[in-house]
């Protein structure tokens, strides 16, 4: 019944992500057009929210310039995101390492590609150490969202915009190129106004809007500190609210896993696969279950730890030559073996190639051939 | 039920808007629906495919290995998805455009010959939903009513106008769609 009545519109991932930053009233948006996340910009353009919300949306010149308007925008108590795929990602490091130092919001949509350098426009996942291990200098985390379906873009625009105001951190999300091309339906948020300036004022005591000198001396945001004492104590207190985001934020979603005696860790695009294989060995008999991080920073190592008491082994399914494994094998600190299987460059596992590389998996854990960690091919 | 649907042929065909229509109706039915193209440097007259699926359930992978059923447009398509179709499976090809049949004993076989149509009343735009009318013939996912309520959708209001001809179009590929084996 309720299911009826929901307004569903048939969208690309990439297109959610522009209708719902209109829509959970983000203030604006900078970017460059990038295969495989081009229809971002292309959609704002065409629904023209500058004409409705006043949002502004801007094509910036380089990847380097949106970030650092992004920046701007984020000093200034504004909502804004920027979107872009694997080498623009790379080339925006340096920014988003300023933005992490002056400790300002921000959302960045990240679409994947195959990599490494210019690589291929195909889908991959081969930025997970960019995102969560950073390409940007110095001690400091972004919460990293990984959406598995259209709807989760919408959603994770939304939760982006709420996180990265409540720390004051920038917020990624790591989408990758079949969820960004891929179609599914979608019930698209309600219209949540843009704040105005006196809401910033006073819900933003730190902007720099100027509004200031009223009632408080002169904001100021930079990332340079002379003194390697005061610099030290801004890192000391930014790690304490890393710490805290670890305890509060950590999000997860587990698939037939209660009863698993092997479990699948993965991944966005490689969720929705390993899913399917799940489905299919469980038909044979097999109990086999999925834990899939929504947030991969903060990583579930509590939960992995807890589930790998009772496993025989993990698979990690990853398009990329693997790189979340290693926190995987990080929590669960040795008590199972950890194994990788994935496609790199552009291709995508198939649900039969996975459910392959489980079979020898848990053929040769049984065996013990293998040492702990090996890389299934 | 879940379909999971390839369709394959020649950019320009309008492979990606059947496809996007066909999982507008699905959402019309209340189905579960994902939409996955093969993307790139693609062009007019190259090749261009899509999977479709439609489901009861949630859509796990929007990516398979094996298919339902093969929409395929022209001989190169046929060849690439002929050894994926499930068996007990089916495939619908085009008449004019496969020149060498599908050669499978274990699957259900069908052609149309909807370039022949559309060329007969010279209206080659509505190509596309003589093979979406097939497909519904054999394989009853959505009714014609719901592929008409999501072409309302799908469809800019300044189209709509186009909609009557569309639907004629997918009746008559009901028609004559024909069972090889």
């Amino acid at each position: 019944m309720d299911e009826q009545k929901k307004d569903y519109v048939l969208l690309k991932g990439n297109e959610v992500i522009a209708k719902a930053a209109i829509r959970y009233g983000y203030d604006g948006f900078f970017g460059y057009p990038i295969t495989p996340q081009s229809e971002v910009l292309e959609t704002l353009a065409v629904d023209k929210p500058w004409e409705t919300t006043g949002m502004v949306v801007l094509q910036a010149e380089s990847e380097v310039a949106s970030i650092n308007m992004l920046y701007g925008a984020g000093a200034t108590g504004k909502l804004a995101f920027t979107s872009s795929s694997s080498p623009g990602i790379a080339l925006m490091q340096e920014g988003i390492s300023y933005m992490a130092a002056c400790e300002l919001p921000g959302v960045i949509v990240s679409v994947g590609r195959g990599g490494p350098g210019l690589g291929t426009i195909q889908p991959g996942q081969a930025d997970y150490n960019q995102a969560v291990y950073g390409g940007g200098n110095g001690d400091y985390n972004l919460i990293v969202l990984a959406p598995n379906s259209v709807q989760e873009m919408a959603d994770c625009m939304g939760k982006a915009k709420e996180l990265t105001f409540k720390w004051r951190v920038p917020v990624m999300i790591l989408s990758d190129g079949v969820i960004g091309q891929m179609m599914e339906k979608v019930e698209l948020p309600p219209f949540t106004p843009r704040r105005t300036e006196e809401e910033i004022h006073q819900q933003c005591p730190w902007a720099t809007n100027g509004m200031g000198l009223k009632g408080r001396k002169y904001n100021y945001h930079s990332s340079l500190e002379f003194d390697p004492l005061v610099m030290e104590d801004r890192n000391h207190k930014m790690a304490e609210k890393y710490r805290k985001i670890e305890a509060e934020e950590v999000d997860y979603d587990t698939y037939k896993a209660d009863d698993a005696e092997y479990l699948i860790v993965a991944y966005g695009i490689s969720s929705r696969v390993s899913m399917k294989t799940v489905d299919t060995l469980r038909e044979q008999g097999v109990k086999v279950g999925m834990l899939r991080p929504k947030t991969l920073w903060p990583f579930p190592n509590r939960i992995l730890n807890e589930k790998a008491e009772n496993l025989k082994c993990i698979l990690c399914v990853e398009q990329s030559e693997g790189q979340m494994i290693k926190d995987v094998r990080l929590a669960v600190e040795g008590q199972v073996p950890v194994y990788h299987t994935g496609r790199s460059g552009g291709m995508i596992s198939s649900p039969a190639d996975v459910v392959d590389a489980f079979k020898a998996m848990a053929r040769e854990n049984i065996s013990k051939n293998w040492p702990k960690g090996y890389w299934i091919k | 039920m879940t379909e999971e649907i390839i369709i394959s042929g020649f950019g320009g065909q309008g492979v990606l808007s059947m496809g996007k229509i066909l999982a507008y109706a699905g959402i019309m039915e209340g189905k579960q629906v994902s939409w996955m193209p093969a993307y790139g440097p693609e062009q007019r007259g190259g090749t261009a495919n899509v999977t479709v699926i439609v489901s009861d359930d949630v859509v796990s992978s929007p990516i398979v290995s094996y298919y339902d059923t093969a929409i395929v447009l022209n001989q190169p398509s046929l060849e690439k998805f002929e050894p994926f179709v499930k068996p007990g499976g089916t495939i619908i090809y085009e008449g004019h455009s496969v020149f060498q049949a599908p050669k499978r004993d274990d699957i259900n076989i069908y052609r149309i010959d909807a370039m022949e149509e559309a060329a007969r009343t010279g209206n080659s735009k509505v190509f596309n939903m003589l093979v979406l009318g097939g497909l519904l013939k054999v394989r009853p996912i959505a009714t014609v009513d719901d592929v008409v309520k999501g072409l309302h959708k799908a469809l800019p209001e300044r189209h709509h106008k186009l909609i009557p001809m569309n639907e004629d179009a997918i009746r008559r590929g009901m028609e004559i769609i024909q069972k090889v084996k």
